[in-house]
């Protein structure tokens, strides 16, 4: 699709400073509404006249929605707090240094500084066939052109497929599911908690939705538990390019250990699924195991039971096993 | 007046540079009619009822600037079609390529990837805010890139240089390696990367010097 260069097409633009004005704003406007974080992905829906919203919520001035403040047993990150303040915090980055690795690995310095948590995680596909518009089944047609027998689908999913095969862009996902993190999703009718391996759904539940929000709804708060405060983590982002990339494949691990022997792990994928993916029957396997090399070679061949690659993704399956044995074999 | 006579007139009231300046400026205002009133429907829609002020002022460096702006117009646009800022390049548009790096309170951001109406009360600092205002002293990174002579075409040396401004302020004492990656969120075309990288370190040494 031919790259238009001037003016996003008109709408209405709320720039509330207080969540229950946002909400407000929500709940009057529903799925004409738009809620804009750091915009970065926003925008390009908007300037590709493929997502055309006639309300636009700005959650730029609304100031409790920023910020990292330590509460009882873990830490507290407004969902508009930018990458580069999460990459950057002393206390991420020494208790729950994963999630500072993983903002860190997000695109660019400039998108960092502009793009938020919140948004990170809820950020849509990038499919291109989805993004250039095509009514595939994601967009409320009857098809996926991704998964066509000439379709281009190096970058698309090798398991969790259900009718769509895109994938979740995020950095950040794979990692605040390790930290066992607790989504604040609110709307008018309050707020509610969802573990983060929930707030990610696949096209299964619903097709046209990467996450549990529906069009009220306002990710306020990402709270990060004490429980897996320092613990060893392992964190790798595979991309074409060395920046400004979304992940082929990621994983990130977080393991406790007491001696040399893992009591418990939390494993998470992405760039596998339609939805990061949790590995719950490999955190079980490397249980009570050093993390030696058959014990990471077992995880990883694991991990990739069940998977259906595309026509020209094949190369993630090999790719996701390697890195599900590299995150294993780190704890030894 | 004969024609030596006017020339030594013309050049007591301006300088060389803002003579150009001048030109610049003027060109762009006639170039930027064209680009904003190309026929497109939606910016004919000028009678679109908003709760968003359209007259704002912002602080364009140092300076406060009043101006015209559409809910959904970008920062690039504001700033090279109506404040005839077009040191700010725009590349791809998209985020993508860095040419319109400018810096919101000191910090590097995509001016094609923010709302103008964002930036309202914060400090926006383009290429052209960057020498003195007063002496036309160039910034410790404008003169590093002068010394370094770094860029090929130079397209993509406003977005660079906004990048490096911010680097030398972050991390002054970057290695080579650092300073790459304080720039990774720029491209260039020409891929003179290396000369740009050195273009970095010398002024972060500048910076140190100072």
């Amino acid at each position: 699709m031919a790259k238009i260069r001037d003016m996003i097409p008109a709408f209405e633009l709320f720039q509330p400073t207080t969540v229950a004005d946002a909400l407000e704003m929500l709940d009057e406007h529903r799925e004409q509404a738009w809620v804009l974080a750091g915009g970065l992905d926003s925008f390009d829906w908007f300037k590709d006249r493929v997502k055309r919203p006639s309300a636009v919520v700005d959650l730029g001035g609304i100031e409790e929605l920023t910020g990292i403040r330590d509460v009882e047993n873990g830490l507290e990150i407004g969902s508009m707090t930018s990458l580069t303040a999460i990459e950057r915090d002393e206390r991420i980055r020494s208790a729950y240094s994963i999630v500072a690795d993983a903002a860190q690995h997000v695109a660019t310095p400039q998108i960092r500084n502009q793009g938020t948590l919140g948004g990170n995680v809820s950020q849509d596909t990038r499919c291109w066939y989805y993004r250039s518009g095509w009514p595939c089944y994601r967009a409320g047609g009857n098809t996926c052109y991704a998964a066509a027998p000439q379709a281009m689908n190096r970058e698309h999913c090798i398991m969790g497929r259900s009718r769509c095969v895109a994938v979740n862009p995020s950095d950040t996902a794979p990692a605040l599911i390790a930290v066992d993190a607790k989504m604040i999703v609110e709307n008018n009718g309050g707020p509610s908690v969802y573990d983060a391996e929930d707030f990610f759904i696949g096209p299964a539940i619903d097709i046209t939705r990467m996450t549990v929000m529906e069009p009220r709804d306002l990710l306020t708060r990402i709270y990060i538990p004490a429980t897996w405060a320092n613990a060893d983590f392992y964190y790798e982002k595979i991309r074409d390019r060395g920046s400004w990339d979304f992940q082929l494949v990621s994983v990130a691990a977080a393991f406790r250990r007491s001696g040399d022997t893992i009591e418990e792990a939390r494993i998470a994928v992405n760039g596998v699924a339609p939805f990061p993916v949790r590995l719950d029957a490999v955190e079980r396997l490397v249980q009570g195991t050093t993390g030696d090399e058959a014990t990471a070679n077992a995880a990883g061949e694991l991990a990739i039971q069940g998977a259906r690659p595309l026509r020209h993704n094949e190369y993630k399956v090999p790719l996701m096993r390697n890195l599900v044995r590299r995150a294993v074999r780190s704890v030894a | 007046m004969d024609q030596a006579e006017s020339s030594t007139v013309l050049e007591q009231k301006y300088s060389r540079r803002t003579f150009i300046k001048g030109v610049i400026a003027t060109g762009a205002t006639a170039s930027s009619a064209g680009y904003l009133f190309r026929g497109s429907p939606l910016l004919g829609a000028a009678t679109y009822q908003t709760a968003t002020e359209r007259l704002i002022t912002l602080n364009v460096n140092g300076q406060e600037r009043r101006v015209d702006v559409l809910p959904h117009e970008t920062l690039a646009m504001t700033l090279r079609y109506k404040l005839g800022l077009t040191g700010t390049k725009l590349g791809c548009d998209r985020a993508e390529c860095g040419a319109c790096t400018v810096l919101i309170d000191g910090v590097s951001q995509y001016g094609c990837s923010m709302l103008t109406h964002q930036v309202r009360g914060r400090a926006v600092t383009t290429i052209e805010g960057l020498e003195d205002a007063d002496t036309g002293e160039l910034s410790i990174v404008q003169q590093a890139v002068m010394e370094e002579g770094g860029f090929q075409c130079a397209f993509c040396a406003p977005g660079f240089i906004m990048a490096m401004t911010e680097m030398i302020e972050v991390n002054p004492n970057p290695t080579r390696e650092e300073a790459r990656i304080a720039l990774s969120g720029n491209l260039c075309r020409c891929a003179d990367y290396d000369k740009i990288l050195t273009c970095a370190m010398r002024a972060a040494e500048l910076a140190r010097s100072v």
